[in-house]
């Protein structure tokens, strides 16, 4: 019966059932392929479940324990009271004191603390006077939405002092006030963060893949082989296929900053040199990762989806989508070794707040590090030989 | 220059294997300077491999020798720069035009006038007015031309061509062989593999190689001569039926058909002769003793070595 059937369909079965044998056909295919490619396969797993980990554990809109410092001119009870009701709202997380104004703001302008607080000398004798002075707590508000919590929360801390501290008698009114300052955007204008940011995150995704499909392509298409051939030392290839882009990055970094200015009003405070030197690093760091990528797949698919894998966890962890003080420790560990991270803070740092390499030392440094790191897999990654 | 005894290649003992399954098995060969070499051998019998060994893209897991003089586990960087290797499928770049193929040939090795070393290439290869042309748009023929131009552009020693004329038409072959020929007078060392058996004859040496046994090597007479095969050439009428009675008879080994004769080997002549004695007489049949051709040796070889190695 069945050795009929296929040996001579009727010519209406094969016409009724085309479309769905020969999708059928398909299918089978594309599943045995789907089997073969591991990597692939990964990512069907890998993706969604790298997503909701983060999301759900890294990601945290209203940041507590925020990184701030103090500047401390007086040192006195009323003043130590005053900073355990700040760490007591639990947004704050005093990290540094210092006793120098120039301290003070370039710990804020390095980006190492979001918050800091500045008690005036005489303070406490001020409060006894009745003079009612001033406190004054300045905001990193570059990045408006790690910082409006924050600052909310400061109205509340002058009465939990009181209550704990204060022996002034009873005060019908308050007997000092906060006044917050939020620094380099007092607006809070979101796209004075977005567009510095956005042009980490674009160079990271273009960069990336220019350069992890370029290994891989010449060996799909076969010309590796005869490179390979050739006395051209590993290395060499590397500097060959990485430098162009270098350009093509810096043209990309040009065109965005240029746009932020012109049509979005983002100042570019600090010198231009500067910005134009540590993106270049960064630039390059991102096309030695990618081309690091290149050596480790097989093609370039693979090296499609492993630039995503990067791609992901350094638009969330870097603080470009969410704030980077508000995850939990391990995953600002993960940010810590991602170069957008590093980047971020550099570039916002020298177009709003006017920040100098001294301030920056620490992220052009890391992003340094990162770029050797990944030069160096990459070269010893490389196969000399076809074996 | 060391190795000045005259031998370009002189390897011994090369194994190689691939996830467990040996590929070159125990390969030993010379190659004289300025000879062309023939390397045959079926499908998967080790040939690319073994060119690949020389040439220093394979390290071998055991064996030892020299490649125009250097060692070839530890110079195959300075043999790089002598030896030119033109792989089995097109490898130079299908995106960039012929010009700047060759110039990219040219830069890589350090030619002092890359631009004009591609111009001139350009001319020889008779690709003049075409060098804007982009690599992968030629033909298959001109693109194992311009294939062998960038191998010789950096005036290599060696040349190592891995089946350069697969799938290329007649005259384009003969060409290339001319061209072959002409860089051989030149004192270029020329090692290619092939699986045409006019080719193997235009070598000065060949060399039969199957799954990673080098099984027999010399002059295409030597070879033809170590076989020690004697060939009946039959034509005549209902030949298909002649093929079904002698195929699998004592003393027969192989039975091929060549156009409108029948080519009936076998190495026990005496076995052989009284195996085909009954269809001597047959009228209508026409049979001749002839010496084997190149291709009787090597299906022969062939179907031979399956049996000893499969």
């Amino acid at each position: 019966m069945s050795v009929v059937d296929h040996s001579a369909p009727s010519p209406e079965i094969r016409e009724r059932f085309g479309v769905w044998r020969r999708s059928y056909a398909m299918l089978i295919k594309e599943f045995i392929q789907l089997r073969r490619d591991r990597v692939s396969f990964a990512m069907i797993v890998m993706l969604p479940v790298m997503q909701l980990l983060l999301f759900g554990y890294a990601i945290n809109t209203t940041p507590h324990n925020l990184p701030s410092a103090v500047l401390l001119q007086e040192d006195s009870d009323l003043a130590r009271s005053i900073l355990k009701a700040l760490e007591n709202t639990a947004y704050f997380r005093f990290i540094y004191e210092v006793h120098d104004v120039e301290d003070f703001d370039n710990l804020l302008k390095s980006g190492k603390v979001l918050f800091g607080v500045e008690i005036p000398r005489g303070f406490e004798r001020a409060v006894r006077r009745g003079d009612r002075p001033a406190l004054l707590v300045a905001a990193d508000a570059t990045d408006p939405v790690a910082a409006s919590a924050a600052i909310g929360s400061l109205g509340m801390v002058v009465q939990t002092a009181l209550k704990h501290d204060l022996y002034i008698g009873n005060p019908p009114e308050m007997p000092f006030e906060i006044r917050a300052h939020a620094r380099y955007n007092p607006a809070a204008v979101s796209s004075l963060n977005i567009v510095p940011g956005l042009v980490g995150t674009i160079l990271t995704m273009t960069m990336l893949i220019f350069t992890a499909l370029s290994v891989t392509r010449e060996v799909e298409r076969g010309t590796m082989e005869s490179l390979l051939s050739m006395p051209i030392k590993p290395v060499e290839v590397m500097f060959g296929k990485i430098i162009p882009y270098v350009l093509v990055g810096f043209v990309q970094a040009f065109l965005i900053i240029g746009i932020g200015v012109g049509l979005f009003g983002v100042p570019v405070l600090g010198n231009l040199f500067l910005l134009a030197l540590l993106s270049t690093l960064f630039i390059t760091t991102n096309l030695a990762i990618g081309y690091t990528i290149s050596t480790l797949v097989q093609n370039q698919l693979q090296a499609m989806q492993m630039s995503m894998m990067f791609f992901l966890p350094s638009i969330l962890l870097s603080g470009f989508m969410f704030p980077f003080a508000g995850m939990p420790a391990w995953a600002q560990y993960v940010g810590e070794c991602l170069p957008l991270t590093h980047y971020l803070r550099i570039v916002r740092a020298i177009m709003l707040k006017g920040a100098s390499m001294q301030n920056l030392r620490f992220d052009a440094l890391a992003l340094a590090v990162l770029m050797l790191l990944a030069m160096t897999i990459a070269v010893t990654r490389f196969r000399r030989t076809l074996d | 220059m060391s190795g000045g005894n005259g031998i370009a290649i002189d390897v011994k003992g090369l194994t190689k294997s691939f996830g467990g399954r040996e590929v070159v098995h125990d390969l030993s060969m010379q190659v004289m300077r300025g000879s062309i070499y023939g390397f045959l051998g079926p499908n998967g019998s080790g040939k690319t491999t073994t060119i690949r060994i020389l040439c220093g893209l394979l390290t071998p897991d055991s064996g030892e020798g020299t490649c125009l003089g250097y060692d070839i586990r530890r110079d195959a960087e300075k043999i790089k720069r002598q030896v030119g290797y033109m792989t089995q499928r097109f490898s130079l770049y299908q995106d960039l035009s012929v010009r700047e193929n060759l110039e990219f040939v040219a830069r890589l090795y350090g030619l002092r006038d890359a631009r004009g070393a591609a111009r001139d290439m350009i001319k020889r290869l008779g690709l003049s007015g075409r060098e804007e042309q982009l690599a992968g748009e030629l033909s298959g023929g001109w693109k194992q031309r311009l294939a062998l131009g960038a191998c010789t552009l950096p005036s290599p020693k060696l040349l190592l061509l891995d089946e350069p004329t697969a799938g290329v038409d007649p005259k384009a072959r003969r060409d290339f062989w001319n061209e072959i020929h002409a860089l051989a007078a030149d004192g270029l060392t020329v090692l290619v593999s092939t699986h045409y058996m006019d080719e193997a004859e235009r070598c000065h040496e060949i060399a039969y190689i199957a799954y990673g046994h080098l099984l027999v090597h010399g002059t295409v007479e030597e070879v033809i001569a170590k076989s020690a095969l004697t060939t009946y050439t039959v034509t005549g009428e209902d030949l298909n039926e002649l093929t079904a009675a002698l195929t699998g008879k004592s003393g027969i080994d192989m039975v091929a058909p060549f156009g409108t004769s029948l080519h009936v080997s076998g190495r026990d002549v005496a076995a052989l002769e009284a195996s085909i004695a009954p269809w001597r007489e047959k009228s209508g049949l026409r049979w001749h003793k002839s010496s084997p051709s190149l291709e009787d040796v090597f299906i022969e070889l062939m179907s031979r070595s399956k049996d000893n190695f499969q």
